[in-house]
């Protein structure tokens, strides 16, 4: 019973990981129609940058400077913002599936200097012991680990809130209206590229807030964590789940990660361990039929957008 | 030394720009970016893989490493992956195209296949690397301290055969203008008593040849392994865009500057950060000229 709980509450702090995460694509996609395919990069940058700041300090590496968590969490959403910066002044003028392509091509060189750069990164072997917030708290991890669960509720609570404000806000609705019809907003005032490029940021920032959250949680990092697959997760749970609506990136989340879960415990129970690396292919086949079948049978999603955003537009 | 990274650069730019050219078609004739492409390669090269092992182990042709067996595999491979590639479409993206879905949904089924088709590959023949044949081969010195595999030799010549009986077909031939005359403007190509879906079908057919194609090639220059044609994502995205999409002649070329400046760059920067050399390559481009090397001026 102990185990089924504790096996809960991991997996639900993971699932509200990757919602925070979600969130984040669904500004960029969902509200401003910007096709970020290098989100595992984001993460990554998130996770590394909270481990450089608070790992206790090692002689042979660079930083790991030993800060509190939650300095750890400001810095790597600060350095977060700062990629999606630089990417952003370089591809967000560039049509959707260039930008696609650009993304993609970051997450790659940023898992390549994650691997490489062995002062800073630890390179393959990665950062250990990671400090999680209140360490010295708690007596059990169970309790340690419900504690993180609230914890990881209230910053997807605290996104989703501020989201949910932040598109219904003038700034939102420009968003859209840049989404929708690029040439009429432009004529319309807005600086279609300066706003294209903040909602960029600022998704960004919240993908790597997540990617924090995880690496503080896992209590370690190494470029292994971050595989393409995990970009492929997260756009499919936010098709899945509707994009354009939080509700919808978050319902995603759960769907596609209890999927990803079941499926692997399923076969992991099922297969002789010599096949346990096929089993992983099952899984990763499954992610791709889920998103392919909703494309084709159900474009808008779960729950997809809602049409009114503004209660002065009705 | 820089003669031997020119030598090695051109054979992986060759293989590149096989790869390129469908990623270039499916640009410029089905109008989205094809993130499954890459895996295309990785099926040609795993289905050869297999008609190869139906093959008696006859004897090695002359120099090279691999008897008749695999000349043959070749092209049994090329008209697997182009089939596999017609299956894709008419299961995902004729289906989305006939919706009139958005072109990036077109991306994201891309994505979703792609995920399939490679964990396909990693189920049916497993994680480990595979060769076609474990034969030695010494290498011969085709210039002053430039050695070359026999194997490589071949891959070299077989791709430049390749690629000019396609830019023939393309050039000559009524089907191949028909292409052509989609890639500038579908509407206007339709009006002209274009058969769209007939041109659809053989961009599939001809992307998905050569990528089998490439695919066989880099396995017998390098290794099969699940993962080779994703790895290859990148490279083939950037000799596409710096080829300046649509046209043959730059994907080409595109291929080969992303193989020289890949095999180049070692010279310079540490290897770990070779399949940066891509990326870096690409942001130049799209900075300076997105339209391509080769592309038009005015591209809406």
């Amino acid at each position: 019973m102990i185990g089924l709980f504790s096996y809960l509450v991991f997996f639900a702090i993971v699932v509200l990981i990757l919602g925070v995460a979600t969130l984040g694509l669904n500004l960029q996609w969902g509200s401003t129609g910007l096709f970020n395919a290098g989100i595992v990069g984001f993460y990554a940058i998130g996770g590394y940058a909270f481990a450089i700041l608070c790992a206790p300090p090692r002689p042979e590496l660079l930083a790991n400077f030993g800060l509190p968590w939650l300095v750890g969490i400001i810095g790597a959403m600060a350095a977060s913002a700062l990629a999606a910066v630089i990417v952003g002044l370089a591809t967000i003028r560039l049509r959707g599936d260039y930008l696609a392509i650009t993304t993609f091509g970051v997450a790659v060189s940023i898992q390549l200097v994650t691997l490489n750069w062995e002062s800073l990164t630890g390179g393959s072997l990665g950062l250990t012991s990671i400090p999680r917030p209140a360490p010295g708290l708690f007596e059990s991890s169970l309790a340690a680990n419900v504690f993180y669960l609230a914890l990881t509720a209230a910053a997807a609570a605290l996104t989703y809130w501020g989201l949910e404000r932040i598109v219904r806000s003038p700034w939102g609705r420009v968003l859209k209206a840049i989404r929708e019809d690029e040439t009429a907003a432009i004529a319309l005032g807005k600086d279609a590229r300066l706003f294209r490029l903040e909602s960029f940021v600022l998704g960004s920032t919240i993908i790597g807030f997540a990617g924090a959250l995880y690496v503080s949680f896992i209590g370690f990092v190494s470029p292994f964590d971050f595989a393409p697959i995990l970009t492929f997760q997260i756009w499919t749970m936010l098709i899945i789940g509707g994009s354009g609506n939080n509700k919808g990136a978050l319902l995603g989340a759960v769907i596609v990660w209890t999927l990803w879960s079941a499926s692997g415990t399923l076969i992991s129970k099922v297969l002789p361990a010599a096949y346990q690396t096929q089993a992983g292919a099952v899984q990763s086949i499954l992610i791709g039929l889920a998103l392919v079948c909703t494309l084709l049978f159900r474009p808008r999603g779960l729950i997809g957008e809602e049409a009114v955003v503004s209660r002065h537009a009705a | 030394m820089i003669g031997q990274a020119i030598a090695d650069g051109l054979l992986t730019g060759a293989i590149i720009s096989l790869g390129a050219i469908g990623v270039s078609l499916s640009l410029q004739i089905l109008r989205f970016a094809n993130f499954s492409h890459a895996e295309l390669l990785t099926w040609g090269a795993y289905l050869a893989l297999t008609f190869v092992s139906f093959a008696t182990a006859g004897a090695s042709l002359g120099p090279f490493s691999f008897g008749w067996g695999l000349l043959a595999a070749v092209g049994l491979a090329a008209a697997g992956t182009a089939l596999l590639a017609l299956i894709v479409d008419a299961l995902v993206f004729s289906r989305l195209r006939s919706q009139g879905a958005h072109p990036l949904t077109l991306v994201f089924a891309s994505f979703g296949a792609a995920l399939i088709l490679r964990n396909l590959v990693l189920l049916l023949w497993g994680p480990e690397a595979h060769y076609y044949t474990t034969e030695l081969q010494i290498a011969i010195e085709v210039l002053p301290n430039v050695r070359m595999l026999p194997d490589q030799i071949f891959v070299l010549a077989l791709a430049c055969v390749v690629v000019l009986a396609l830019h023939l077909f393309l050039r000559f031939s009524r089907l191949g203008m028909a292409m052509r005359a989609m890639a500038e403007s579908p509407a206007l190509a339709r009006v002209c008593g274009v058969e769209t879906d007939k041109v659809v079908r053989w961009t599939w057919i001809v992307s998905g040849a050569l990528a089998a194609a490439a695919g066989v090639f880099s396995g017998l220059t390098v290794q099969l392994r699940p993962e080779m044609g994703f790895n290859l994502l990148l490279s083939l995205f950037t000799a596409a865009i710096l080829g300046g999409g649509g046209s043959l002649i730059g994907a080409v070329i595109g291929g080969l500057a992303v193989g020289l400046s890949e095999s180049l760059s070692v010279l310079a920067i540490p290897t770990g950060y070779k399949a940066a050399v891509p990326f870096l390559l690409l942001l130049l481009v799209l900075f300076f000229r997105p339209q391509g090397l080769f592309g038009a001026e005015e591209r809406s």
